[in-house]
């Protein structure tokens, strides 16, 4: 399923798009790879997509919690992050679960 | 319905209780309120030791700050002091003239310092002298801290733990200290005398001089203190005085509300008062089978059972074996149990080696360990204190309780340890919590503190956390990037870093991190203050990256706790117009913006606004943004000022206008609030603002800098006195501009003005002393000439999708869409009888 073109995405960013009734944080990094969470953060339900991300963590704009990018793992004490299949297929992000 | 639950105090025994609570499911069974008589969210008072010594800022003390309170609906009522307690009523007064019911009460009032009787220490109004002080509070410390630097003798009274902090910490402001101690040996409550005698040798050796067996009588000086005399008639001549002689519960409160008090406010093992089952008391202001507690560690369990007790469980408290394991002065010491042997057949094993300052002690009775003493040498402590709480076999050959002996398998290892032995005893962490941290992810020591808060204390258990995390992570340990980094992920200090970047000619957060991280590796935390620092250096090359900008800074708006956003158009100085408010109306009613509000700053703020709409709204607005977001110059309150009001000496109107013009915008390391008032009245409130300006007699402005009044509070400093508004704009822009290029990232003017000195930063920005004015001038001027107006990226959006939505569609908490009448009975403010937020 197609979400969208990648190029929607500044690289160092997220955006959030829904599909099949979730909504997904989707991330594009600077080295070209996505990443896929669901979008609303487990501690407080703040909108992960406006998160800021390195090549390897997440943080969440509200509360400023930190999550693992390639694994969900959480590195301040909340639960864990479901990652999510995305990729890049012809300059579309392809959601494949 | 929930019960309504009141905390009187707001210190470490309250604030632990109420987040245990909150840990069990609290929220959902009380209403908290909290009284506490300090002006200040919930502090580590430990750590005033260290910030009296300079090693800690003010605000890295906090334990909860204000949002704290907020996110988790507690009301937090301060400062205001409770008066009485009418348990009948079941009501607490306050000396706001407040009454407040309550269902449960905790009374945790702690303690204050105990002023032993000296004739002359307090004056007829029962006010202590000028220049004697205790040291208990933030204002305690801050005023030491004054002192200390005006002054040249200090004394300390009481030779404690207190009182050795105190002396180290004056010491470090330059002044001469000599600590009197009534006993006959340092730190008599925990150590032997032979421990005494070797942590004088310590304390002596930092250049600290010691009295020993001296008891001060009186206090001489008649507006200020100018010495101590002793029971034996020695006058010993000083200007500040220091005391730190022990300290008593603080229970007027219980007393006058008819409560059973002795030493404290007796307890039962529920924490309960024996008066009234309703009516708790948790930390040093209570007495528990006849002990009062006066470290946190005790206090930390007591916190946890009442807490158990409070949400439903029938936990109950024994008391606490005390253990101090502590840095006195820079000098490690630890006591548990007994100091001396008390039987013949007592086994007593001592080593001293008094001119290396190390001593121990350990007394053996029935192959038990029930005392011990440490002082210079704590390596075995991990393992004492586990043999004296556990009563562990202990080693035939007793010296090896004392030294790690032969191999190194003797060490007792960590991880030997058992998971529950606390580790840091000020946050109550235990090594179980640690080995958690760093399984969730923490790899370096700094990680795990902040996570589990251990070490965040009095610093005495950092080896031993180190000792875990290393143990527990293994070859996954990463070293600790240095405290004194400008940003985390850089290993450079910020002259160094400014250095690099201005010779390797970085423009952009990803060249710097390609040149000067280690591995050229991306550090999401440092990018925003690199981003900063950039802009600060570069006002014109600089290479905008959106990802290293915060959300607020990349939508150019305020993120609120449902992932809407605030928008707040420029209002120069406060001032608005018909169209300009008739602009905001239609706007506010177009978008069916849930909330309009004023702003602490003068200013409207529409709130609730998504993300996607924020372009559209900035074009129907067609004003520019008036900066309630990101770490910038942001508004400049005003008064009425001279052309309205009849006390008016200066156009403060005018002046606020022209400030804001000219630093619209602008970006530093913290957020920078102004304000101008037209006369010393100060109705803009300009005492507590990063620069503040007031006009006074004869046509001139004062300005002041460094002040604050949100989380922290303090009255800024006054800077200069000048004739003119043009003198007002050159000097604060001048100001801004040296503490834009000199601040730490996040370091607000209130901590930076301290830290750097307002001598110093007199002699820069006034004096010109340096020769750099003209410089910090030329450099302001070009950053102001580089502004643009943010919002008009929302014509044509910076990167494709900028404001395409973040917030996932299903229902979050959402901010309140208030109209007013809940809470007034009227319509105030709300454009739309629905949240739309819930529209398709
Ligand atoms: C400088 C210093 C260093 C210390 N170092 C250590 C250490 O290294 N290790 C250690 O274990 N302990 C240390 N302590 C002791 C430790 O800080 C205390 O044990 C702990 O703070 C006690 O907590 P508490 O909540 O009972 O009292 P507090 O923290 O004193 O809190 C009580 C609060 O209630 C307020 N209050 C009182 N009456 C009223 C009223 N009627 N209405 C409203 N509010 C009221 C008080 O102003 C205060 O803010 C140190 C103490 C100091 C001062
Ligand atoms: S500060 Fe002075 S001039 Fe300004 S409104 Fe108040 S009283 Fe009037
Ligand atoms: S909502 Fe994400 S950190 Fe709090």
């Amino acid at each position: 399923m197609i979400l969208g073109p990648v190029d929607e995405i500044p690289p160092g960013e997220g955006r959030a798009y829904t599909v099949q009734g979730r909504t997904l944080a989707v991330f594009r990094l600077r080295s070209g790879a996505l990443k896929a969470f669901p979008a609303a953060c487990p501690h407080s339900g703040g909108p992960l997509a406006d998160a800021q991300i390195d090549e390897n963590v997440l943080i969440c704009p509200l509360h400023l919690n930190t999550w693992d990018l390639t694994t969900g793992c959480s590195r301040s004490g909340q639960p864990d992050l479901e990652v999510i299949g995305v990729r890049e297929v012809a300059g579309q992000i392809v959601f494949s679960p | 319905m929930k019960r309504r639950l009141v905390v009187v105090g707001n210190g470490m025994a309250a604030g632990r209780t109420v987040e245990e609570i909150l840990e069990r499911g609290g929220a959902d069974q009380f209403d908290i309120t909290m009284f506490g008589d300090e002006p200040y969210g919930n502090y580590n008072r430990i750590m005033l030791s260290h910030v009296l010594s300079g090693e800690e800022d003010e605000s890295g003390i906090f334990l909860n700050d204000l949002s704290w309170y907020e996110e988790n609906g507690i009301t937090l009522r301060a400062p205001v002091r409770i008066t009485r307690i009418d348990r009948f009523a079941k009501v607490v007064d306050g000396d706001d003239g407040s009454s407040t019911p309550y269902d449960v009460l905790v009374v945790a009032t702690g303690s204050r310092s105990f002023i032993p009787p000296m004739e002359g220490v307090f004056r007829p109004d029962g006010s202590l002298l000028d220049g004697v002080l205790g040291f208990r509070s933030i204002d305690d410390t801050r005023e030491i801290v004054r002192l200390a630097r005006l002054h040249e003798k200090a004394v300390v009274i009481g030779g404690g733990l207190l009182g050795l902090e105190a002396a180290r910490g004056l010491q470090s402001h330059g002044v001469h200290v000599e600590v009197l101690h009534a006993a006959g040996h340092l730190m008599n409550q925990q150590l032997d005398a032979a421990g005494g005698a070797c942590l004088l040798t310590s304390v002596e050796a930092l250049g600290i001089d010691v009295r020993l067996n001296a008891r001060s009588t009186a206090v001489t000086g008649d507006d200020h203190v100018t010495g101590v005399i002793l029971k034996d008639g020695t006058e010993i001549p000083c200007d500040l005085v220091v005391v730190a002689a022990g300290i008593r519960a603080n229970t007027d409160l219980a007393v006058t509300s008819g409560f059973s008090v002795e030493r404290g406010i007796v307890v039962d093992d529920s924490m309960a008062t024996v008066d009234d089952p309703d009516v708790f008391a948790v930390g040093e202001c209570a007495q528990h089978r006849g002990e009062v507690y006066g470290l946190v560690a005790p206090i930390w369990e007591q916190a946890r059972v009442l807490a158990s007790r409070l949400t439903g469980s029938d936990a109950e408290y024994h008391g606490s074996r005390v253990t101090t394991k502590l840095k006195v002065a820079g000098v490690d010491v630890a006591s548990m149990g007994i100091t001396a042997p008390e039987r013949d057949d007592d086994e007593f094993v001592v080593f001293s080696e008094p001119r290396r300052g190390v001593y121990k002690s350990v007394i053996i009775r029935d192959d038990r360990l029930i005392g011990a003493t440490c002082v210079g040498d704590v390596k075995k402590v991990a393992f004492l204190l586990q043999a004296f709480d556990r009563g562990l076999p202990l080693p035939e050959e007793r010296v090896g309780l004392l030294f790690d002996l032969g191999t190194a398998a003797a060490e007792p290892s960590v991880d030997e340890l058992p998971d529950d032995t606390q580790v840091c005893n000020c946050n109550g962490v235990s090594k179980g919590a640690l080995v958690k941290a760093v399984a969730d992810g923490c790899k370096t020591v700094p990680a795990v503190m902040d996570c589990t808060r251990a070490g965040k204390g009095c610093g005495s258990c950092k080896s031993l956390v180190t000792k875990i995390v290393e143990w527990a992570a293994g070859d996954d340990m990463r070293v600790d990037p240095a405290e004194h980094y400008y940003v985390p992920g850089i290993p450079l200090a910020k002259p160094e870093l400014m250095t690099a970047i201005t010779e390797q000619r970085l423009y952009s957060v990803s060249a710097v991190f390609a040149a000067l991280a280690p591995g050229g590796t991306e550090d999401a935390k440092s990018k925003m203050g690199l981003t900063s620092l950039l802009r600060t250096m570069w006002p014109q090359e600089f290479v905008d990256e959106r990802d290293g900008r915060f959300i607020n800074d990349r939508v150019h708006a305020n993120i609120q706790r449902d992932g809407t956003f605030s928008v707040v158009p420029q209002m120069k100085g406060g001032v608005t117009s018909v169209e300009q408010l008739r602009t905001i109306a239609d706007v506010a009613e177009k978008y069916r913006v849930p909330m309009i509000k004023l702003t602490g700053g003068q200013r409207i703020d529409l709130l609730g606004v998504p993300k996607e709409d924020l372009p559209k709204m900035w074009a129907d607005l067609d004003m520019p943004s008036g900066y309630a977001y990101g770490k910038s110059f942001r508004t400049v309150k005003t008064c009425v000022g001279s052309d309205f009001c009849r006390f008016g000496l200066g156009d403060s109107t005018a002046l606020g206008v022209a400030i804001e013009t000219r630093f619209q915008g602008i970006e530093s390391p913290g957020k920078v609030k102004m304000a101008v008032s037209g006369c010393p009245r100060n109705c803009a409130e300009s005492l507590v603002k990063d620069i503040g300006v007031v006009a006074v007699e004869g046509g001139r402005w004062e300005i002041y800098i460094g002040g604050a009044a949100g989380a922290h509070i303090r009255k800024g400093d006054l800077l200069v006195t000048v004739d003119t508004p043009e003198e007002v704009l050159t000097i604060s822009g001048r100001f801004l501009q040296y503490y834009r290029e000199n601040a730490k990232w996040l370091e607000r003017t209130y901590a930076f003005v301290p830290r750097i000195g307002l001598e110093r930063i007199r002699d820069v920005v006034v004096a010109d002393s340096d020769g750099m004015a003209a410089d910090l001038d030329a450099r302001m001027q070009q950053t102001v000439e580089g502004y643009r107006d943010p919002w008009k990226e929302g014509r044509e959006p910076a990167v494709p999708g900028q404001f395409r939505t973040a917030l996932p569609l299903i229902s979050l908490p959402q901010v309140p869409v208030r109209d007013g009448s809940t809470a007034l009975g009227g319509r105030a403010g709300r454009s739309v009888a629905t949240d739309p937020r819930r529209l398709p």
